[in-house]
Order: C-alpha cells, then sequence, then structure tokens
C-alpha cells in the first residue's frame, strides 16, 4: 500500500500557486443565517476545543483553487467512526456535502498536534475545533464574495460549496481562494448554524471506512506493502525485568531469507525478506536465548494487600463541608478490581522507513506527536527527524502494544536505511507486554439520615497512575529493554478534573458532605496505563453499588433512590429513559433473575449514561447470564447518533466481558495470560438477547465525549441485578463462576 | 442388525424371566416439596460435594440452561435417552419425592412411580451410596432451584421401550447393595473405592461394556468408552507413557490437567470440573485407590518413561523424524502435515494446560484405540465461555481423509514407536460420517458445550 | 504451487509449510484475512476452504493445493458489494473492523452449508471469532439480513428458471 490518503505536499507549498493575493483580514463574526442565530454552545471564553492549542485557521481547514476542501485533524480514528463524524461536522458549517471532504488525520508533518486520541474528546475537542473554524471559513467565504461580487454580505449565503446572492449571482469557493487566506487566528466568537438548518449533523450518513473493511480494502497498518518492504519480529524476554544472559546469533542469521539481526541489550528481533521466514527467525532465536529472571510481581491473591502497602502518596481529590455527620445509620463496603487487558483482536504492528536521516513511522499510536517524541529521544534524534503518520490499527481502547511497535519498528529500521520494516507482534507478545488497566481497592462509607437520605460519603480509593503514554523514550518497551535502558518516568500523583485514577470517584449525587482520596501507588511491577475510562470503571462500579446498597437500607425504590439525590436535570432524564424503555419495576421475578440499574455522567464532564439489564444467575454452576440491556445516553447534539449507538453497544458489551471475566493473571515472575485460552472474553453465546440504546439528542448543545461513558455503569448495573437476583453482593471484579459460587454457597 | 436381533432375543428370555422375578415395583407416595428449612445447612452443602463426585449436572443439565433441569440427549447403542428433571419442581421434577423414593432410586434404579429406569442413570454404580450420603444428596437436589420443564420422551425401539424388559436386565446384570468396606486396604483406600465405584462411576466409562450395555465384570476399569471418546484403561493396561503416580493422578483430577500428561479432554473435562468441589482428602482417596488398580508399573515402562524425560530436556522442540518417514510413505507425508500445521504449538514449548502437549506424553497417541485422535484431530478443543480453558482449533474441513490418516501415522511411529492404528480410515469414516456420534466440549470442565456434534464438521 | 483463489488460479512459491495466511496477504497481496492470534483462538484469519470455514493462519498452504479457496474479496467488491458485505454495510456493524472480514467468512460457510439458518445457529457458527469492540449485536443482524437477502435472491432466481422453463 501506497501510504494511504497522505498527500506529499505541505499546505503552505500547495497554496503558494493558487493565487498571488495576500489579504489580511478583520474575520466577519456576524451570523449568516441573520434570521434565526444560533448561540454559541456554552460561549466559552477562550477558543472553543483544540483551537486553543492550535488557533490558525489553515491548520485545520484548506480550500484550494478547484474548490476542493481538506481538513486537518491531530485526532486518530480507532474504529469509533470519526473519520465520519468530523466530516459530518465541517461539512455542515461549510456546506457542502461529507463526502466531498477530503481528510488527512494525525500526522505530524501535516496535521496539528492534538495529543492523544483519547478520553472520548475527539467530537469534543478536535470536532468542536473543525466547528468553529468551518464556520468561520465559510463567513470568510462569504465576506470574500461580498467584495468580489459587489453585493452585502447580509444578502449572500454560503450553499453547496458555492456563495450564491440575489438575482442568481453565484462564486464557486474555488475562485475566492487567495494565498494565505487562512492564515488567520480563530475567533473565540464565531456563530453557529442552528440546528433546524442541519443537513449533515445528526443526519444517518453510513461510516465511511466500512466499505473497505468488509470488502478487503487496504483498511488497516496491518495492510501496508511499500516496495522493497522486509518482516520483522521481535523476541522478548519471558518476564518485564529479565536480562538477556545468551542467544545463537550464528545460526539464526544462517536461516533462509533472514536479512538482519538487531541486539541492543535486551532488545532482540530478527528481520527477513518473507513474513513467514521471519516468524520461523524468530522462533528460532526465542529457543536459543537465555534469560536471567527475577521474581518482582506482587502475590495476584493477595493486591489489596499490597496496593495498601504501596501507598506514596494521598491525595485529596475531594473534600466538603464536614468531615462526619451525625446520622441514623452508617454503612461501609470494599470493593476491588483486577489488572485487565485491552486485548485488541489485531497485535500491534508499525512499518517504519529511514530514508536521509528521517525515520518516518505508520502507526496506530493515538497520539503522533507524543509517539514521535519519545521515539527521537529513544533513538537520540531531534524530533524533527522523526514522522509518525497514524494508520488505523485493531481497536485499542486504549494504551496498547501501538507505540511500543512503533518504537520497534523505528528501532529495526535504523539497521537497514532505505529498506521499510514492517513490524507485527504475535499475539502472545501484545497479550504480555501490553500495558494493562491497573487493579484498584476502593472503600467507601455513607450515613443515611432517618429519612434515608446521604448526609455524608467518604470515599478511598486505591490505585497506581492510569497514564504512562509516550513523551519519553523510558515509556516504550525497545527504549527500556535497549542497552541504554531508559528509565520510566517517575510516576506524580496529579488531581486534575477530568481525572485519572480517581475519574468519576465524586458521586454526581447531591451529598453535602464529602471526602474522596486517592491513596496513590507509585509502584508499577505490573505494567499498567490508560484502559477505557481509566479509573471511572472501577469508581462508577464501587458507587452504583453501593447506591443500591444504600437505596436498600433506605428501603427505597433503587431507580427512584438516585433521582432523589440527584438535581441535574439531564441526568434524571436519562435515568427517567433508561427506566422506563426498560420497564423498570419492582415486580417480583423468577428465582435467580434479577434487575439492575446504574448511572454516572462519565468523568463528570461528559456524558449521561443510565443503564438498567437483567441477569440470570445459575446458582450451581455459577454462570451469570445477561439477557436484556436498556441504555439511555445523553453526548450533548448528537453528531453521528448511529455511532454513538454502536460505540455505546460495544462499550456495554466490552464493560459486560471486563466485568463478568477478565483478570490478568500472573505469579511471582511471569505473566501467565498469554493469549485468548488463558485470558478468555466475551464469545457470541454469552451475548445478551437484546440490547438497545436510546440516544437523548439535545441539538446546539455542546459535544459531550461518550465512547468510554458505558464501562463503569454496566459494571454497576451487572452488580445489582446479581445482587437483586441472589440477595448476595459480589464485591470483586471479576464475577467469575468461582466467585458467584463462592458467595452463593450452596 | 442381525447383533440387534440377537441383543433382542436373549431380551426377550430375560423379560420373561424378569416378569416372574420383579414385578412392577410399588409406587412411594407424594410428599409435599421440602422447604429449605427442612434441611440442615451442612447437610446440603455435603450434598453439593457428593453431587459433584456423581458428576450429576453432566448428564441432568442441558449446555448453557439451566442446572438439573434435564433434557440433555444421551445417545446410547441402543437409542437416545434424554436425561431427566432432577430439580425440585413438583410437576415436572422430583419435587413430590421423598427421602425413601430418593434412595430407591439410587439404590434400585427404580422411579418414584415404580418403573425401573434405564441403566443410563448409573444405579449400578449409585447402589452402592450409603444411605447417609443419599440423605445429603436429596438434601442438596431438593434446595435446587426448581425448574419447570418436562424433557422430552426417550427415543428406544420395541421392545427396549418397555421399561419392564429392564426387569430382567437387572436380574441379570445388576448387584444391589451399599458398598462394604475392604477389610485389607486402608481407610483411604476404601474411600477412594467408595467413590471411584459408587458415587464417582468412573466404570460406566472406563470399564468395557457387553452387548447389552452391561459392564464386563471380569474386566473392571479396563478400558471403555464414553459419547465416542475412548475411556482409557485404569488398570495395569494405562496407556500413559509416563505412568501415573498417585500425586500426579492427584493433580490431574484436581486442577484438570498434569503436566505428563496434558489437559482433560471430551467427557473426562466435565469430570474434573466437577470435582473442584471435593476436599483434597477425597481426591487424593480416588488416586491411591486407582492407582493401586493401575498396580506398579512393568520395569520397561518405567525405562520408557525416563527416556522421555530424558528426550523432552535435552531436545525441546525437536520434531522427531523416524527413518521409514521417507516422502512417498504415510508417515513421511504425515510428517510434513505434523510440522506445517501441529508443531507450532505442540513443540512443547510452552507449558501445560494451554500449550500443545509434547506427544511423547499422550496417552492418545498411545492407546490402542485411534479414536480420541480421530475426535481431536477432527474437532479440537473448542473455547469454554468465559473460562480459561486449553483451546485447540479443529482440522476437519482442513484436512481429507487421507491426510488424517497420514498424520496418524505418523503420530503413531513417532511418538509411540508402533505401527499405524489398523481401524484407522474405518474409525475416521465413521466417525465424519456421522454413524459414530462424538461429543464435542470445551476443556475447561464444567462449561457444556455444543450438542453432540457427531458428523458436524466445527 | 498452484492454487485457486476466489476462482482465480495462482501460481506460488512458497515453503508448503507456510500458513495460508501469509500467502493470502503477502504473495497475493489479499487484505481480508487478517493475524490475530496464529493459534486458532479468535477467527479473524477465516476463510473458506471447499465452503468450510477454516482458521487460514493454521492452515500449511501444502493442504489447500487444488482446493477452492474464498477470502472476503470473493464475496463482492466495493462497488458491487455481495449480500454478506451489503448487509454488513446497511447494518454498519464494525467498529475497529479488524475482524469483521473473518465474521463474515465463517457466517458465509454457514449460510451456503444452511440457507435457513436461524439465529441460534448463527450464534452458534460464530463462537470461534471473537470480537473486542463489542459490535456482536450488530454483526448477528447483519449475518440474519444477509440470510434473508439470499434467500430472496435464490427465491428469485429459481423462480425466473420457472417462468423460463
Amino acid at each position: 500500500m501506497n501510504a494511504p490518503d497522505f498527500p506529499d505536499v505541505t499546505r503552505r507549498g500547495f497554496l503558494a500557486g493558487a493565487g498571488a493575493l495576500v489579504v489580511s483580514f478583520t474575520i466577519p463574526v456576524h451570523a449568516q443565517e441573520a434570521a434565526n442565530p444560533a448561540p454559541a454552545p456554552a460561549k466559552p471564553l477562550a477558543l472553543p476545543g483544540s483551537l486553543a492549542d492550535t488557533p490558525l485557521l489553515d491548520a485545520w481547514i484548506r480550500i484550494d483553487a478547484d474548490g476542493s476542501i481538506t481538513v486537518f485533524t491531530g485526532k486518530a480514528e480507532l474504529g469509533q467512526g470519526t473519520k465520519t463524524s468530523l466530516r459530518q461536522i465541517a461539512a455542515e458549517e461549510l456546506e457542502i456535502e461529507p463526502a466531498a471532504i477530503r481528510l488527512i488525520t494525525a500526522d505530524t508533518a501535516l496535521t496539528p498536534d492534538e495529543g492523544y486520541t483519547a478520553g472520548s474528546q475527539t467530537i469534543q475537542n478536535s470536532g468542536t475545533a473543525i466547528r468553529y473554524a468551518s464556520a468561520q471559513v465559510r463567513q470568510i467565504l462569504v465576506a470574500k464574495a461580498s467584495e468580489k461580487l459587489g453585493v452585502p454580505v447580509e444578502q449572500l449565503k454560503a450553499q453547496a460549496g458555492k456563495v450564491v446572492g440575489p438575482g442568481g449571482v453565484v462564486v464557486g469557493y474555488g475562485a475566492l481562494v487567495a494565498v494565505d487566506f487562512l492564515h488567520v487566528n480563530a475567533a473565540a466568537d464565531t456563530w453557529l448554524k442552528a440546528p433546524e438548518t442541519y443537513h449533515a449533523i445528526g443526519k444517518p450518513f453510513a461510516r465511511v471506512d466500512i466499505p473497505a473493511k468488509v470488502t478487503g480494502g487496504e483498511a488497516f497498518v496491518q495492510d501496508m506493502r511499500l516496495p522493497g518492504m522486509v518482516h520483522a519480529r521481535v523476541v522478548r524476554p519471558p518476564s518485564y525485568a529479565a536480562k538477556l544472559t545468551g542467544f545463537n546469533e550464528v545460526a539464526v542469521k544462517a536461516m533462509p531469507g533472514v536479512v538482519a539481526m538487531v541486539h541492543d541489550g535486551d532488545f532482540l528481533a530478527v528481520v527477513a525478506r518473507q513474513e513467514f521466514q521471519a516468524v520461523k527467525a524468530m522462533r528460532a532465536l526465542a529457543m536459543t536465548a537465555t534469560w536471567q529472571e527475577q521474581a518482582a510481581l506482587p502475590d495476584q491473591d493477595q493486591i489489596p494487600a499490597f496496593l495498601e502497602k504501596s501507598v506514596a502518596k494521598v491525595g485529596i481529590v475531594t473534600s466538603v463541608g464536614a468531615d462526619t455527620m451525625p446520622g441514623a445509620r452508617t454503612i461501609e463496603a470494599q470493593f476491588t478490581r483486577a489488572y485487565q487487558m485491552h486485548g485488541s483482536i489485531g497485535p500491534s504492528s508499525a512499518v517504519a522507513i529511514v530514508d536521509n536521516g528521517l525515520t518516518t513511522v505508520w502507526t496506530h499510536t493515538q497520539g503522533v506527536y507524543p509517539d514521535r517524541k519519545a521515539i527521537a529521544q529513544m533513538l537520540d534524534v531531534p524530533p524533527e527527524k522523526v514522522r509518525c503518520i497514524h494508520a488505523e490499527g485493531s481497536g485499542c481502547y486504549g494504551h496498547n502494544g501501538a507505540d511500543d511497535a512503533a518504537a520497534d519498528a523505528a528501532l529495526i529500521a535504523q539497521a537497514l536505511p532505505g529498506t521499510p520494516v514492517r513490524v507485527q507482534w504475535m499475539r502472545d507478545q501484545e497479550h504480555l507486554w501490553e500495558p494493562y488497566g491497573p487493579a484498584m481497592l476502593t472503600r467507601t462509607s455513607a450515613t443515611l439520615d432517618d429519612k434515608g437520605s446521604i448526609v455524608s460519603w467518604h470515599y478511598d480509593l486505591w490505585s497506581n497512575n492510569h497514564g504512562t503514554r509516550p513523551g519519553s523514550a523510558g515509556s516504550l518497551i525497545a527504549g527500556r529493554l535497549m542497552a541504554k535502558h531508559f528509565a520510566p518516568d517517575p510516576a506524580k500523583l496529579q488531581i486534575s478534573p477530568l481525572g485519572n485514577g480517581d475519574r468519576n470517584a465524586i458521586p454526581l449525587y447531591d451529598v453535602p458532605n464529602q471526602r474522596v482520596n486517592w491513596h496513590f501507588v507509585a509502584d508499577m511491577p505490573v505494567r499498567v496505563s490508560a484502559l477505557r475510562g481509566l479509573g471511572a470503571y472501577c469508581n462508577v462500579f464501587s458507587i452504583e453499588s453501593f447506591m443500591d446498597e444504600l437505596a436498600l437500607a433506605a428501603n427505597a425504590d433503587r431507580v427512584e433512590y438516585r433521582l432523589r439525590h440527584l438535581n441535574d436535570a439531564r441526568a434524571r432524564k436519562v435515568i427517567e429513559v433508561a427506566a422506563e424503555k426498560f420497564g423498570w419495576s419492582n415486580d417480583p421475578m423468577p428465582e435467580g433473575r434479577g434487575r439492575g440499574f446504574a448511572f454516572a455522567k462519565y468523568k463528570n464532564h461528559a456524558a449521561y449514561l443510565a443503564i438498567a439489564l437483567e441477569a440470570d444467575v445459575d446458582r450451581d454452576s455459577g454462570a451469570i447470564a445477561i439477557s436484556h440491556v436498556v441504555c439511555a445516553v445523553d453526548c450533548g447534539e448528537a453528531v453521528a447518533p448511529d455511532s454513538i449507538v454502536n460505540q455505546t453497544e460495544g462499550g456495554i458489551l466490552q464493560s459486560l466481558s471486563w466485568t463478568l471475566y477478565e483478570a490478568v493473571h500472573f505469579d511471582d515472575t511471569r505473566i501467565l495470560s498469554a493469549d485468548w485460552s488463558a485470558y478468555p472474553i466475551l464469545r457470541f453465546s454469552a451475548v445478551p438477547d437484546s440490547l438497545e440504546v436510546h440516544v437523548v439528542d439535545n441539538p446546539g448543545s455542546p459535544y459531550l465525549g461518550v465512547a468510554e461513558a458505558a464501562q463503569g455503569p454496566t459494571a454497576g448495573a451487572i452488580a445489582n441485578a446479581f445482587r437483586h437476583a441472589t440477595g448476595k453482593r459480589i464485591h470483586d471484579l471479576p464475577y467469575t463462576r468461582e466467585r458467584v459460587k463462592a458467595v452463593l454457597g450452596v | 442388525m442381525k447383533r440387534f436381533w440377537m441383543s433382542v432375543a436373549v431380551l426377550v428370555v430375560a423379560f420373561g424371566a424378569g416378569l416372574f422375578a420383579y414385578a412392577r415395583k410399588p409406587a412411594i407416595g407424594p410428599v409435599q416439596p421440602p422447604h429449605r428449612s427442612a434441611f440442615d445447612q451442612a447437610l446440603i452443602e455435603k450434598g453439593a460435594v457428593l453431587a459433584s463426585v456423581g458428576n450429576c449436572t453432566s448428564c441432568h443439565t442441558r449446555p448453557g440452561d439451566r442446572s438439573f433441569a434435564g433434557g440433555l440427549a444421551v445417545p446410547t447403542p441402543f437409542g437416545t435417552i434424554y436425561s431427566t428433571n432432577i430439580t425440585p419442581d413438583p410437576e415436572t421434577g422430583i419435587g413430590r419425592w421423598s427421602q425413601a423414593a430418593f434412595t430407591r432410586a439410587m439404590r434400585e434404579g427404580v422411579d418414584r412411580a415404580g418403573n425401573h429406569l434405564y441403566p443410563a442413570f448409573p444405579y449400578d454404580h449409585f447402589t452402592l451410596v450409603s444411605d447417609k450420603d443419599n440423605g445429603a444428596l436429596y438434601a442438596y437436589l431438593m434446595t435446587r432451584q426448581p425448574v419447570n420443564r418436562r424433557p422430552r420422551a426417550n427415543e428406544l425401539p420395541f421392545p427396549l421401550n418397555v421399561r419392564l424388559v429392564l426387569a430382567g436386565w437387572k436380574l441379570l446384570f445388576f448387584d444391589k447393595g451399599a458398598y462394604r468396606d475392604v477389610a485389607s486396604q486402608s481407610a483411604e483406600w476404601n474411600r477412594g473405592a467408595y467413590l471411584v465405584n459408587g458415587l464417582g462411576h468412573c466404570g460406566a466409562c472406563h470399564t468395557p461394556r457387553n452387548r447389552l450395555g452391561a459392564e464386563k465384570k471380569g474386566s473392571h476399569l479396563a478400558g471403555g468408552e464414553a459419547e465416542g471418546w475412548a475411556a482409557f484403561a485404569l488398570d495395569a493396561g494405562s496407556p500413559a507413557p509416563v505412568p501415573w503416580t498417585h500425586d500426579s493422578l492427584f493433580a490431574y483430577l484436581r486442577q484438570g490437567w498434569h503436566a505428563d500428561h496434558g489437559v482433560a479432554n471430551g467427557p473426562m473435562g466435565e469430570v474434573t470440573g466437577n470435582l473442584g468441589r471435593l476436599p483434597d482428602a477425597d481426591i487424593s482417596a480416588m488416586a491411591t485407590y486407582v492407582v493401586s488398580r493401575m498396580g506398579e508399573p512393568a520395569p520397561q515402562r518405567v525405562a520408557k518413561a525416563r527416556e522421555i524425560r530424558t528426550k523432552l530436556s535435552t531436545d525441546a522442540g525437536a520434531i522427531p523424524i523416524p527413518v521409514s518417514a521417507k516422502a512417498e510413505t504415510p508417515t513421511g507425508r504425515g510428517a510434513v502435515i505434523f510440522q506445517a500445521a501441529c508443531a507450532t504449538c505442540h513443540d512443547g514449548s510452552r507449558p501445560q494446560p494451554f500449550g500443545g502437549l509434547d506427544f511423547h506424553l499422550s496417552s492418545t497417541v498411545n492407546a490402542p484405540s485411534p479414536q480420541n485422535a480421530i475426535n481431536t484431530v477432527l474437532f479440537g478443543l473448542p473455547a469454554a465461555s468465559g473460562r480459561q480453558s486449553a483451546i485447540m482449533p479443529g482440522f476437519a474441513a482442513t484436512l481429507r481423509d487421507d491426510q488424517v490418516t497420514d498424520l496418524l501415522a505418523y503420530l503413531r511411529e513417532a511418538f509411540a514407536g508402533q505401527p499405524a492404528w489398523p481401524d484407522a480410515a474405518d474409525r475416521l469414516a465413521a466417525t465424519r460420517g456421522g454413524k459414530y456420534p462424538v461429543s464435542v466440549r470445551p476443556s475447561d470442565g464444567i462449561e457444556r458445550g455444543p450438542a453432540n456434534v457427531g458428523a458436524q464438521d466445527k | 504451487m498452484k492454487l485457486s483463489v476466489n476462482g482465480v488460479p495462482h501460481e506460488v512459491e512458497a515453503d508448503p509449510a507456510t500458513p495460508l495466511l501469509y500467502v493470502l496477504r503477502n504473495d497475493l497481496k489479499l487484505n481480508g484475512a487478517k493475524f490475530g492470534c496464529g493459534l486458532g483462538q479468535c477467527g479473524a484469519c477465516t476463510v473458506m476452504v471447499d465452503g468450510k470455514a477454516v482458521f487460514s493462519c493454521l492452515t500449511p498452504v501444502m493442504l489447500v493445493e487444488g482446493r477452492q479457496i474464498k477470502t472476503v474479496e470473493g464475496l463482492g467488491t466495493l462497488d458491487e458489494p455481495g449480500p454478506m458485505q451489503a448487509a454488513f454495510i446497511e447494518e454498519q456493524a464494525a467498529q475497529c473492523g479488524y475482524c469483521i472480514a473473518g465474521m463474515m467468512m465463517r457466517a458465509q460457510a454457514l449460510l451456503e452449508a444452511k440457507p435457513d439458518a436461524g439465529d441460534a445457529d448463527i450464534r452458534q457458527a460464530l463462537e470461534p471469532n471473537l470480537c473486542r469492540c463489542g459490535t456482536h449485536m450488530r454483526i448477528l443482524r447483519a449475518v440474519a439480513r444477509a440470510r434473508d437477502k439470499m434467500r430472496s435472491t435464490s427465491a428469485a432466481s429459481s423462480g425466473t428458471t420457472g417462468r423460463a422453463s
């Protein structure tokens, strides 16, 4: 494959020939739809979304003399469908069809630096930036048309790629292009189109990437085939801290097709002309390599004790009102979560080529700029000597092996300048080396008044940092293994509004007196990083499990009890919609069946999501079947409703898999969960009979990140349905059959 | 067909005798389903352990369905029997059974109404169970969740569908009576014998049966079959290349696998899975008894085992190429298939239970019948849903019949040092064609796999 | 070595032990079958051989010489998607899409063998294939839709034959 969709031109170079006129602008900020202007959502003081960091309009949008439009985003398509929804957003304000837009995604040579594609922020940040930039560009075009046609701006409007006016006057966008005409800063108070005039936002557009993916098109970095490309495989140590003590270089180098072997400290890789030759050489090298290992992992059965004794610092997440309050009764509980895996179906892969001192890496990283920085440090070159281009990989759900595979490819490619090198990890390499979602321990205590209302709330959580993404070479496996042995960045406790381990640790419920603390565990014997939702998964599981216990103690309906503690109208709305569509009731159910409900506003800043479901528990086998699921979600204005449904369905089923089955297993030295036999995930036989997602649309309101919103609530709802079905609560994730049987007894 | 009519003739004779000797048994009056409070919790818990020894759930639960609600099709050489609902549902289960009725079913193979039960329900073993243990089992089953479901009627030809025929069968083959300790043996041995031969009903699969479906008296644990799988001999004829010891058998029964033997496969997977509730002492007792049945291994077996261990420690991963493996022989062609399709996992580089077994250790490859090798090659080990389990893909769609027999010839010669199985091609055809039905289950023990797949290529 | 892939004969030079997956992807430049585990545990590499679904990652190319191999590229094209592909597009049955071609090939093998497969059959048939994005509900709907499309197509074509005769 040639680099898909990546033009070998620069923005400004391309524009140089487009016109001679250099103009400066006073950016017109009045609305085009003067008759019915919609106020900008939550009008900010600073520039909205990612415009705050990248204010120049031509960083986002380019219009060529032929009228073609290119939109740039620093975010990457990870399977959420944003290649489609970002086009919808730009097309809306630019008054063209989404299909007419050429979209360039994350590329350090071409696109804005938008950090990581993470935290459900693509639409919220990049989408918002593109929305405002597009609106402003449209207004610039109208203003230029006004100059050109001599017609007042008020009488002109943009329509289908042209500016049209009274008496059939019309001028195409291309004719209005001038050099650097978009090389201006964004304005904070650009007016956006009103929802009732939308032709693209909220409309059903089929995803642009799906046809290629169902017909065998080149869709993934794994599918890239550059001329002369060779195949590399890495040989990893058997455990994190193992040291290479020997290997048979001669025998492996003599194998058919082998063109190079890379040995740098504890880093080992082989390169061969054909892929299967590389696989065989990898196996042979692994057979001959000897390692010195050390027992450095905690006892898997004593994770809470390990977390408690390893606290480096305690961070105050919130402290509101009094520490303690008198009440009728106080209830306490403790919850835990195991280390869990991203488990991408496609093991990580990357292609790299060193050409004239420039290392170019095609990678499914979530952050081309931070990855570039880390790789440059690892290679000891300035960042300009590395270009990272995003190409799609298998769904990642957070920080998986993508950055590490990119680093592997970059490092191996140094041995073969001019030759494209494709690295493909094997299944066990992905399973054993990806950074896992950290294990957690939470303790909660609440005091209820005599009416059952919560008067005070204490919540403590124990967790590692959930973000060890690149930025520095020590975050890359290759950087750590190579002879230079770059050290990982020291873990630092940071309390931020969006949260990390403490994400969603503050309940959204109205509780006057709250104490929330993060007991920060700096030591990371098991490699961890960001997994979809970060701490929100375990925190929402804990809080929602606990809310059910409080409702029970207050003798209240569990949905009503939540509503009783919520004033936020949108929160109430999703809860009511989910309950109504589910048919929530307190009617008795057959033995072993139960209803569960849970709610959260992701990060307390993003999408609102409520979920109700039914569980069927077989006490004798310990099996839990989730039969019927109904979810309601409000993520502000719904740009691509079907993508929201798709992402939410996916979040629910993935969380169901985490919640029922998943735990990384290890002994004192090695990770043992090397493949799907040792780390089972959801299969079709356990998929619910029905799953409904209802989108509560709020046209005109700001975009709220949605892709991770279901992770915590799903776990809470399963926990609560189990409690309802059996009268017993399980406090520890996952809900394995052994655990179910142990808790229920016979 | 001829064999069938001979069976019928024998049965007709037995039928007359049966009528004479055993009249229909009296019904035992119905009771109100007892409430949970009628039972001591400790008794219920004891019953749970015993039910797991009896592997009750395996036959009385359909894959993915409610435990003990019955309806599982149990193929027998005589027709298909559907397991009964043994939940305490009063209409369709055993909710109206008194303890006396339950104990009689276990001891005598007669239901509450007085009908003789088919010996697919292994009362020839359960008769050994003590009254006390039957009381615990009763307490456990009567406190399960009732499920209102009537299983399908059995599909048996005349005259086998007449239950009185069973009276004759019992007269010929059934010895009633609770277990009695063998005074010359230790308490642990006796406990093991009680569990293995009673509730554990190991002989139901591991003892060969005669044409009328009864276990052959003189061949106790000499190797039988179950649901399309060979159940290996648990006596001196054990095909295990490294002889079983008390410790290895204990570990295998405890965890479902052992490094010297691989993972429990086929119906045995469920057995080891269900033994999970048993205390170590009982598992140890079972191992003690079974190993005593196997006896001290012959010196040549011990020497062979030592040789295998040496080979594994010095040439791990080396693929054996027998001298006869010329390209044009079955063994030669099989060697090429093995290297290409099997060695990736079966090179012994990844430990049990999730790595492929090194076939030097395989009872399957060393067994007198190729059946388990055929089943495993064709159907593999399906993944268990949501539970750790060894997974192996089936090769039914990949390998043609001649390629399977070539591969088997290679495995047999290279790893067992024996000539190719003479009946491999016939058995392969019968298995693939569905004439010989095979149950294919995941290896995790408890997970119920798909229904009997027989010829269906998975 | 002679291979027939999607009805087209190919001559490839490869180590006979090479997994079919690598031959399809690298020698024939077909992207549909994906590397997922190399162990037969996930189904991302599923293709059809003589009408049956197999894991191409564990199928040595020498075993499929002279047999009919079908990949997702053989089900239709971008411009003229076949019924299975059209159904997946209509249901928008993909998130990252990495597992999808394997799902489609397993489903295709099911429907070719059992055109009236019920929803339970579809679930059971897809059991060997993993999806991590949680697209299962859509995949099930897409396969059911493909079944209906194929049935109506075959009904229509048999109807045409009927009129012609």
